[in-house]
């Protein structure tokens, strides 16, 4: 159903003679619905620059090339117009700081009302019934109070749960979330993912996961892409990534975000630390080779091609093998 | 509520709310036109119950216009300021919002208002149009509202790079749509701190532009009543006090109650 094919996107330089800075080098994304994608990568990898294309978000400055196909039509070069009527019915966005996303000085319910009105032909008391029932499908108690109430007279918990509320509002085919849990609290996080997982079932949306959690993509993606230097390196089912990584980048980012399973044993093992920084994007060999334990000759000379590996693929010359 | 409210900002709005009274009430309170002459001229105030503030050197009832003036006052004062807070909400929300050229030219005509002052300018526009009250108002609001503009334009910029704007493009919401029910509400709040000043300032000036002899001579306001004091300085003093004292409590008060609503808000922000 979102079809992503080869998408690359470059941030302008400061001048013309500048070449800028590639941000995503070609990638490609399949997701259906009712399924949950999840988007694995560290600062810098494009995670992000790929998400705010998906949402026509990316400043003029960004160039994008490559393909975004949404039922089979194209969604990545739009005008205004036409991005207005696409990007809300088909696609919502929740964000990862839920006061942000949220209008301050309008109370939650005028907002997902604005949101339904601009989408349905309703009257204002139309509107509201739905925005009610909206609040209440995302486990919001007592809906028709909390409508009337302004983001900040609720904790983060129910501002993200509005923020999600005001997203499927206008009833998208896709919703991309952008860390949605990161700035909530443990067990506030866990009881969102819960609701998004559910709500991907019973509202039969798909849901893109942006994340740099592997234990969040694991608890609730039915595929997890992770990506470096603007690259998916990996494909693979949660389970596989995480008992059987492919690529030695996913392997350091399990051992990193969850050590007890790296041991083996229930035991913590000390966090991993990767050296050095992230190489820049588009380069002729690969990007992770500088700061990969198994890297050879051939992994400075050539970009590695994307193999098949387990439930998946990976784009590595040594997947699957370990130190030592 | 209430416990935000200074002293001042109490006292500011009751003094605004009996004026306001007033103003409502002058005919009942003083029948009749102001301008007729009715008693004996330069009667002091106090000396007789039938004018409790004296006549003028024509016969005039002071305590009439006074009340009559008050109606001119603040009419003018607060539609003057509506619209030049009006303009400017529109024009900073236009600017800010779109940015690019539109912001730049936009903000051009500003600066070109500003670097006139705004007696100047509202005086140069009513010698030109003629001295009507309508004249007066337009004047006062095309010489107040550059204050409000920038204002206003400069709110929309730290709001329109959020989240929330972002999350209602994504909504299919139109830029304009974004721009008047999403951002603007966020940017008004300051501008309620400034009606105070503009209100203020906007009767300050539609009584200097009467004082001058500016206004519509068919109708008293305290800027004139001044004015023809002026002659009898030295023997009736009371006739440039008594309106002048009138000027000077009904900016007082509408500042107060600007300064009030400011610090309220400002309260309302830091929470």
């Amino acid at each position: 159903m979102l079809k992503v094919r080869d998408l690359a996107i470059r941030f302008a330089g400061r001048s013309a003679s500048e070449a800028g800075t590639l941000a995503v080098d070609g990638i490609d994304l399949d997701l259906d619905r009712a399924q949950v994608l999840a988007l694995i990568g560290e600062s810098g990898s494009g995670k992000s620059a790929t998400m705010l294309a998906l949402a026509g978000l990316l400043p003029k400055s960004a160039k994008t090339t490559g393909s975004v196909l949404l039922d089979d039509r194209s969604i990545l070069h739009l005008d205004e117009r036409e991005k207005s009527t696409v990007r809300g019915r088909r696609i919502g966005m929740i964000f990862q700081d839920p006061g942000g996303s949220l209008n301050p000085v309008l109370t939650v319910g005028d907002q997902i009302d604005e949101v339904v009105r601009t989408h349905r032909r309703l009257d204002r008391r139309a509107a509201r019934a739905e925005t009610v029932s909206l609040l209440s499908r995302v486990g919001i108690g007592d809906p028709a109070a909390r409508a009337r109430a302004y983001p900040h007279q609720l904790s983060g918990g129910l501002k993200q749960r509005v923020a999600i509320a005001a997203a499927l509002a206008a009833q998208p085919t896709v919703i991309l979330a952008d860390e949605p849990t990161t700035a909530l609290d443990a067990t506030v996080q866990a009881q969102i993912l819960d609701l998004l997982v559910n709500l991907v079932q019973v509202e039969h949306v798909a849901l893109l996961l942006v994340t740099h959690d592997l234990a969040v993509a694991a608890a609730v993606a039915d595929r997890i892409a992770v990506m470096y230097a603007g690259k998916i390196v990996e494909r693979r089912g949660p389970e596989q990534l995480v008992t059987d990584p492919g690529h030695p980048y996913s392997r350091a980012l399990g051992q990193a975000a969850l050590p007890f399973v790296a041991a083996g044993d229930g035991r913590h093992a000390a966090l991993p630390e990767l050296p050095g920084r992230m190489a820049e994007a588009g380069g002729t060999a690969c990007a992770f080779a500088p700061r990969c334990p198994l890297a050879i000759d051939r992994c400075r000379a050539q970009v590695p091609p994307v193999v098949p590996f387990g439930d998946g693929e990976a784009a590595c010359f040594r997947a699957g093998e370990t130190a030592q | 509520m209430m416990r935000h409210w200074s002293i001042g900002g109490v006292i500011g709005a009751a003094v605004l709310a009996v004026l306001v009274l007033v103003a409502i009430a002058a005919p009942w309170l003083a029948p009749g036109d102001p301008l007729d002459i009715v008693g004996r001229p330069l009667l002091p105030p106090f000396t007789d119950p039938r004018f409790p503030l004296g006549t003028d050197q024509l016969g005039r009832n002071v305590f009439a216009g006074l009340v009559h003036g008050t109606r001119v006052s603040l009419l003018v004062g607060l539609a003057a300021a509506a619209a030049a807070i009006g303009v400017g909400i529109l024009v900073g929300t236009v600017a800010g919002f779109l940015g690019g050229w539109t912001d730049e030219g936009l903000m051009r005509v500003t600066e070109a208002f500003q670097t006139i002052p705004t007696f100047l300018l509202a005086l140069a526009m009513v010698s030109a149009l003629g001295a009507s009250t309508v004249n007066v108002v337009l004047a006062i609001a095309i010489s107040s509202w550059p204050a409000t503009a920038r204002l206003v334009r400069a709110e929309i910029l730290s709001l329109k790079s959020r989240d929330y704007v972002d999350a209602a493009r994504l909504a299919g919401m139109s830029r304009l749509g974004i721009a008047f029910r999403e951002v603007l509400p966020g940017a008004v709040q300051p501008v309620l701190a400034l009606i105070g000043i503009t209100v203020g300032v906007a009767i300050l000036v539609e009584s200097s532009l009467a004082f001058l002899g500016l206004s519509d001579p068919n109708q008293v306001s305290w800027g004139g009543m001044v004015a023809n004091g002026r002659a009898v300085l030295r023997t009736a003093p009371y006739l440039v006090a008594i309106p002048g004292a009138a000027v000077a409590v009904a900016v007082l008060s509408v500042s107060l109650v600007g300064d009030a609503m400011g610090r309220r808000l400002l309260v309302s922000r830091e929470r």
